[in-house]
């Protein structure tokens, strides 16, 4: 059961109502930024406070939850995070994508289709897409209102006459709804079109700049992009080491100081299920097969 | 008049029914024209029926100011059991109103009335709260918007009989604009801004 030192999922009753609130407003306009009271946390800002409050005023008894820190379901913040819930709310965690009702999330969205009962869980950094191109949020936030967004534009643009190409591969901006552009986190552009009519809820929560934002399900979400230089996803062109995997996203590991390296699944659970199907890449000692000859 | 030892209490577990309320009315605002269940509804005097009164115990406090309508506003013991149960401050212009609780949707003000929010902070907006006769017969509006995979029809009765209309003022205001939930009985269904009318039959 839940620690009796605590109310139900941590936070008290008063500031779920005011998080509560926030989401109800950010569902209703989406991509547009809500401010609310961020609480400090027992964990520091920066660990994902803001997702830790979206997930607490929206997780009851019923929910299973899934956290996952860059795709991974193993690593500190998703553990600790996972942790804190079950102790404090006594909810059940899964790492399976299928079976969680609300997926906390730093940095990835899982490979696997989301379901209508899905809710997804964003903890967000930096919550305003135009903060590097004007640091001032009287400006920002103007900007937002006259969806004044050629400024970004100018920032793709002059990506392509440094780079040649759009080279910003991660937080890549987005337009909801044919108005509001959003950050969409720190997620790899990999990920923009998952976003895309979406049947799952997403949540985004900002800890530390005191934001909350949202996408309904099956909303138009719009990676920003020129006619003549068209948004492009990225991959490494290799397939999983583990799982053999040609389409999903991939971590790169190196594994000695000559320059070796090898290329896995970035999604610890959709790698794990394709080599329990029986998939394989080109590594012979897959993780999964010590644990599964461990039992 | 009843005292307070007489006023119907709230639901016994304050936590976890404000918990499966907003989750129903998160899932109503997520998928707009879906009707989505409210498990723990609460005693309220009338005329606040106990879907409108769970949602103003999961939702309402201090911070919330509340515009009332005048079948609410006048019965004797509403403003006295959400004073006691939220505490929230009852202001008279409703365009000052975070929530305004309509019993009597034949009477509901103009919308124009209530706060739209601004285009710097479109969220500081009120949400209107109806009472409807039925959320599964009625009227059949065809929507479509954020939340609504192609198009949903909602079947309902509602009053005003021409709240979709009133409502097309969303269209030119977005983001600014005016969100509504609706209820009866057990059920809630809400029609954010974002929601547009494509027809309504018979």
């Amino acid at each position: 059961m839940s620690s009796p030192a605590y109310n139900f999922a941590y936070l008290d009753e008063q500031t779920k109502r005011m998080v509560r609130r926030a989401l109800l407003k950010a569902i209703a306009i989406p991509g547009y930024q809500v401010p609310f009271a961020s609480r400090e946390m027992p964990m520091p800002y920066g660990w994902g406070t803001g997702g830790v409050q979206v997930t607490a005023a929206i997780i009851g008894p019923a929910d299973v939850l899934k956290v996952i820190d860059q795709g991974s379901d193993d690593t500190t913040n998703a553990v600790s995070i996972r942790k804190f819930f079950v102790k404090t709310a006594g909810v059940a965690a899964t790492t399976a994508t299928e079976d969680a009702t609300i997926i906390q999330t730093r940095h990835r969205i899982p490979e696997r289709a989301l379901g209508e009962h899905q809710v997804l869980v964003y903890q967000v950094p930096i919550p305003e897409p135009l903060r590097f191109l004007e640091p001032r949020e009287t400006e920002t936030r103007r900007m937002h209102a006259l969806a004044e967004y050629g400024l970004m534009h100018v920032k793709l643009y002059e990506d392509i006459a440094k780079f040649g190409h759009i080279a910003t591969a991660y937080d890549y901006p987005v337009k909801v709804n044919d108005r509001y552009v959003m950050d969409p986190s720190p997620t790899p552009k990999f990920d923009n079109p998952k976003m895309d009519n979406c049947a799952a809820i997403q949540l985004f929560g900002a800890g530390t700049e005191k934001r909350i934002y949202a996408i309904p399900p099956y909303t138009k979400v719009v990676s920003l992009d020129f006619e003549d230089h068209p948004f492009v996803p990225y991959r490494f062109n290799a397939p999983c080491e583990l799982c053999g995997s040609e389409d999903s996203y991939l971590d790169e590991i190196v594994t000695d100081d000559k320059g070796g390296r090898m290329f896995v699944c970035s999604d610890s659970d959709y790698c794990e299920g394709r080599q329990a199907a029986g998939h394989t890449g080109s590594l012979i000692s897959a993780p999964y097969k010590e644990r599964a000859a461990r039992g | 008049m009843s005292t307070i030892a007489e006023m119907p209490s709230g639901p016994g577990d304050k936590v976890l029914s404000a918990q499966s309320t907003f989750r129903s009315v998160m899932n109503a605002m997520a998928r707009p024209a879906s009707v989505q269940r409210i498990a723990a509804l609460a005693d309220a005097p009338a005329p606040m029926t106990p879907a409108m009164a769970a949602i103003a115990l999961t939702l309402f406090d201090h911070d919330t100011p509340l515009w009332l309508d005048a079948q609410i506003a006048e019965s004797p013991d509403v403003p006295r059991w959400l004073k006691f149960h939220t505490g929230a401050p009852v202001v008279h212009d409703c365009g000052m109103a975070a929530f305004a609780l309509i019993a009597d949707g034949g009477r509901l003000p103009a919308l124009e009335n209530f706060a739209f929010g601004s285009v710097d902070y479109p969220d500081r907006s009120t949400t209107v709260i109806v009472q409807a006769e039925s959320l599964n017969a009625g009227c059949a509006y065809e929507l479509r918007g954020p939340g609504i995979k192609g198009t949903a029809t909602l079947q309902a009765t509602i009053k005003p009989a021409d709240l979709f209309e009133q409502l097309r003022i969303n269209e030119v205001l977005f983001p600014r604009g005016i969100d509504t939930i609706l209820v009866a009985d057990d059920a809630v269904v809400a029609i954010p801004r974002t929601t547009r009318l494509i027809t309504k039959g018979s």
